[in-house]
């Protein structure tokens, strides 16, 4: 009884100032996570809420000890996670199933890579299907199952193993809206009861609702680095609610911590994204969703100023879909961006009252202005005799500071918002941004 | 170069694969020189064992119809032979160029020449080595037959094979790492199932290939050694050594049943079964049939033998060989061990320049500039030919290919069809042509060259019938719509759409020409020897009379015509098609 009870209060995983760093080659290391500490003990359901970058995923696959971080330390019952450790298994937001195998194969696979006999194996594997109510699919094959039935089949293979932590990464996020919430409640309704043999889950999400009904612990991260900006614990009842005010208060509470304003004391920068000056990464959004989002605010009920909860919801959209375009109308100054609200500028809701030519140049303006990479390309196309110069210029110097791949999407998103407001031309066989429009 | 199961997936990757090898590099060149050198080397080798030429005189292959099917099984089972040999090396090598990084340095490139050397040209060395390795015995023949076959099967299923591993998805591959399987668990239940289908489509379509080369690899005579090992390729040879007809006509027919009974009993069997391991998460896309597999699956008393098969397999599943895969290594090693790859390089650097100086020491000591001159003359004409002929080809067989591919009954029965002509051994055909030079008295300069694409040009016609086939509806429905019709038509929807395919039969068809060229350009009917100058009877002659000097340059002159086809043309060609004219 007495060891029963010590072991419970020892922490099943302990996370200690890990540092996740990748070479960027001459322009130094880019910062992925940042002295990030966490502890998940017996019982709890605890979720890592953040934008995509903000490194949980990382976090995730270093306790799953898929990557090895460089630095810091990890354990897992007190012991240093070396290779991957036997008591911890792992739900992808992919599902990540074998095509090639059936349903039970797929969920005898754990198994098998653990040498148990075939017959043990059925017995359990079965078992577990049987507990997350996949009876009747043991011969299915993945690609004859909807999304909801094979991200079934993916717990039922973490659970076969019989972890004691079950990683998820974003489990719920690409399946539909009605699928993932019977999911959640099944899921819940099992760790509720103790049917699961499990003692944690650690979830990663950006849905903030999610997080809200599900843990009972949320980090909330921060992008660029990753870091842990604050820690909710949530004392809410099971079943929860949505429609509950409390349930409510959370939401926009973590929302408002998600768009909070730098603290004072951190270095100044130019705007929300990575980088300053020209060498800003910036995000693809499409000219669309800038000029939509504008119209949604500008629009009533809203007039200009929106809360960020129910925008996203009569939007459908989620936090990594809408922060970014939100955060390229703060960079263009069309919205300002905080505090969980969005508010048009006096440029943004010019924009929204405009006709498309007006638009057009408005937006040509404000790209000037503030999108420093922009302006420079349109200043070296000026000077050249012949208003030609070839994108991969500007690629080579972007990527003295970022990554290829950031490089890249910056580039592409200039490139579109240009197109967009005929500041200047790309041509992609070339490879070339010119002056001309075809008129 | 890879072939394509037909589906869009597949070309991106083999796109990304071929994207970054157009223009040829430090690496093509040192393959190219270790390759010179080590045929050099051989050749070598060879002119020290040359054996007697009486080896085989005891059992001489003979005309006599009830031989027919024993030969028949003869060549079989040696394409059988190769295909395995085939498979061990795709196995090791491929495994090895994906696993580690300083093989893949040196193997990709030279797999990458490889492709290119004509196989028949080994011929020469190859006979003489073996038969030098086992003298007085029948098997040194038989193995230089089977090395022929290999070299023409090998290269592209490795390279599938090695694409496939390099392309593992990584969800599924966090999966194997997060369950700790072994390197054992983790090829047969990741590796060799996601690599599946590939393999499967390109072993199939070397096997179809084969057929070629088995023929003409039967039969053979070098300086005044002849081999001619039972089979119906020397059946072929003796056919038209004695001008016999009828033989030439029972070894058609004799082929003709060989390749239904491998395309019904084999290939389609294979692939239908293959089909399962498509990494798709979808259903509902057109699967490939075969009413044998149909029957294997459905019989009972198969399931019964296969049971301890089966027990057997989970056993073997459950061992525990090699270690796990170990988590990203840190920074500190990398750097090490990015050391350790100058090395390397500089070791294979200096390999290569070793190999290239023996060579040209090797050639100069018998050839001058002008025997330069003279296969590079002939490498022009027969480049001359493979485009012209390919050019034809393509205007006859695209438009029927697209008729063909958008009417899916005619579809469904003419694609086996020309699938089967493709596996045909055009050589079986040869005589035929011959004849009718021979009675015509037309110039063998010219019509000699349609010989080298009978065989290919089937390729272009089945890519072309599949992408009509794959081209969506909707677009079709579009086109329709707004009354696009005539030339529009086939400028902007059909021959885009069709593109990506059209590449991959042309460059297949293209790689096969040059090799049939050897073939083609130097054909005989009894004492009648029909000749157009070109790089292949430059080979052909310089193997009959056992000159290695010449066969080497022959090769050589020809590999580099192929590798630099292929990049200046094919190549840019596929990348064009896989980024500006993808459907999806």
């Amino acid at each position: 009884m007495n060891q029963a009870v010590i072991t419970k209060a020892l922490p099943l995983v302990e996370v200690h100032g890990v540092c996740q760093t990748y070479d960027k080659g001459s322009a130094g290391k880019l910062v992925v996570l940042d002295q990030v500490g966490l502890t998940l003990v017996s019982g709890e359901i605890v979720g890592l809420l953040g934008r995509s970058g903000s490194g949980k995923s990382t976090l995730l696959r270093s306790i799953a000890g898929l990557i090895r971080p460089s630095e810091g330390a990890i354990a897992f019952e007190g012991k240093a996670v070396s290779g991957t450790p036997d008591g911890i298994a792992m739900v992808f937001q992919s599902f990540a199933l074998f095509p090639w195998l059936t349903v039970l194969q797929n969920v005898e696979l754990g198994l098998e890579a653990q040498g148990v006999s075939p017959a043990e194996r059925r017995k359990r594997a079965l078992s577990a299907i049987d507990l997350i109510g996949l009876d009747g699919f043991e011969n299915a094959y993945p690609k004859e199952l909807s999304g909801g039935m094979r991200q079934r089949v993916g717990l039922a293979r973490a659970l076969v193993v019989h972890p004691k932590v079950l990683l998820m990464d974003e489990p719920f996020s690409a399946l539909d809206v009605l699928t993932a919430e019977t999911l959640r409640t099944d899921l819940l309704d099992l760790w509720s009861e103790g049917r699961m043999p499990i003692e944690s889950i650690l979830m990663v999400t950006h849905n903030i609702e999610e997080a809200v009904l599900m843990c009972d612990r949320v980090l909330i991260f921060s992008s660029n680095p990753g870091r842990v900006v604050a820690e909710l614990r949530i004392d809410l009842p099971q079943p929860r609610n949505r429609l509950d005010p409390a349930f409510r208060a959370l939401v926009e509470d973590i929302y408002a911590r998600m768009t909070a304003r730098k603290e004072p004391g951190s270095p100044p920068r130019d705007g929300v994204f990575p980088g300053t000056g020209i060498a800003m990464v910036l995000p693809r959004v499409s000219t669309n969703l800038l000029a939509g989002l504008i119209e949604a605010v500008a629009a009533p009920p809203y007039n200009g100023h929106a809360d960020l909860p129910p925008l996203a919801a009569s939007l459908q959209l989620e936090i990594d879909d809408l922060f970014p375009i939100a955060e390229t109308l703060q960079l263009l100054r069309f919205a300002e961006f905080a505090e969980g609200d969005i508010r048009l500028t006096p440029a943004g809701k010019r924009f929204a009252e405009s006709e498309v030519d007006a638009r057009k140049q408005l937006f040509a303006q404000q790209l000037a202005t503030y999108v420093p990479l922009a302006g420079h390309i349109r200043r070296v196309l000026d000077e050249r005799a012949n208003h030609k110069a070839p994108a991969r210029r500007f690629r080579d110097e972007l990527e003295d500071h970022m990554s290829e791949g950031y490089a890249d999407q910056t580039v592409r998103a200039v490139i579109s918002w240009a197109r967009y407001a005929e500041y200047f031309a790309y041509d992609e066989e070339s490879d070339l941004f010119t002056l001309d429009n075809p008129t | 170069m890879i072939f394509l199961s037909h589906n869009r997936n597949s070309l991106g990757e083999a796109a990304a694969l071929a994207r970054g090898r157009i223009a040829p590099n430090i690496y093509d060149t040192i393959a190219f020189a270790m390759l010179v050198a080590l045929l050099v080397l051989l050749a070598h080798g060879a002119a020290g064992m040359r054996a007697p030429s009486t080896l085989l005189t005891t059992s001489p292959v003979t005309l006599g119809l009830a031989n027919l099917p024993d030969y028949a099984l003869r060549t079989t089972l040696r394409m059988f032979a190769a295909i395995i040999v085939s498979l061990i090396f795709t196995f090791t090598v491929a495994t090895l160029a994906a696993k580690s990084r300083r093989a893949e340095m040196v193997i990709i490139p030279v797999l990458d020449i490889l492709q290119s050397v004509p196989v028949l040209g080994f011929l020469t060395f190859t006979v003489t080595f073996f038969m030098g390795l086992f003298p007085g015995s029948q098997l040194g023949a038989e193995c230089a037959a089977i090395f022929a076959i290999f070299t023409s099967q090998a290269w592209n299923m490795a390279f599938s094979f090695y694409q496939s591993l390099r392309t593992v998805p990584g969800d599924l591959d966090e999966v194997s790492r997060g369950f700790g399987l072994s390197a054992w668990q983790r090829f047969w239940r990741l590796e060799a199932p996601f690599a599946a289908p590939g393999l499967v489509w390109n072993t199939m379509m070397s096997m179809s290939g084969g057929w070629f080369f088995v023929v003409a690899s039967e039969a053979i005579t070098v300086g005044n050694t002849t081999v001619q090992l039972p089979g119906i390729g020397s059946w072929l040879a003796l056919a038209i050594d004695k001008q016999d007809f009828k033989a030439v006509a029972w070894a058609v027919l004799a082929m003709g049943v060989l390749i239904l009974l491998y395309d019904q009993l084999l290939f389609r069997p294979v692939v239908a079964w293959a089909d399962k391991f498509r990494f798709e998460q979808t259903a509902g896309q057109e699967k490939p049939r075969s009413w044998v597999y149909d029957i294997l699956r459905r019989a009972r008393l198969l399931r019964t033998v296969g049971l301890p098969i089966a027990w057997l397999w989970q056993r073997a599943m459950l061992l525990r060989l090699g270690r796990r895969t170990p988590p990203a290594t840190t920074v500190a090693s990398r750097r090490f061990s990015r050391l350790l790859d100058f090395a390397w390089l500089g070791l294979v650097l200096l390999v290569a320049l070793w190999g290239g100086i023996e060579t040209v020491l090797y050639l100069g000591q018998t050839l001058g500039w002008n025997d330069v001159i003279e296969a590079f003359s002939g490498g022009l004409l027969t480049l001359l030919r493979v485009i012209v002929l390919i050019a034809v080809a393509s205007v006859i067989w695209v438009p029927i290919g697209v008729w063909i591919g958008l009417r899916p009954a005619v579809a469904e029965r003419v694609q086996p069809l020309a699938q089967f002509l493709a596996a045909f051994p055009a050589n079986v055909l040869f005589p035929f042509a011959v004849i009718a030079i021979v009675a015509t008295g037309a110039s063998p300069g010219i019509w000699l060259s349609p010989l080298m694409v009978l065989g290919t040009q089937w390729y272009i016609l089945f890519n072309v019938i599949a992408g009509a086939s794959a081209f969506p509806s909707d677009l079709k429905e579009a086109a329709r719509v707004f009354k696009i019709r005539s030339w529009s038509w086939w400028k902007n929807v059909m021959l885009p759409g069709i593109f990506p395919y059209y590449i991959t039969g042309a460059l297949t068809a293209s790689g096969g020409s040059w090799n049939a060229s050897i073939v083609a350009e130097l054909a005989s009917w009894g004492n009648t020897r029909l000749e157009a100058f070109g790089l292949g009877s430059y080979i052909a002659k310089a193997t009959e009379a056992g000159d290695f000097p010449r066969v080497i340059l022959g090769i050589a002159v020809m590999s580099l015509f192929v590798t630099l086809f292929n990049r200046t043309l094919w190549r840019p060609l596929y990348v064009f098609a896989e980024r500006r004219m993808r459907l999806d």
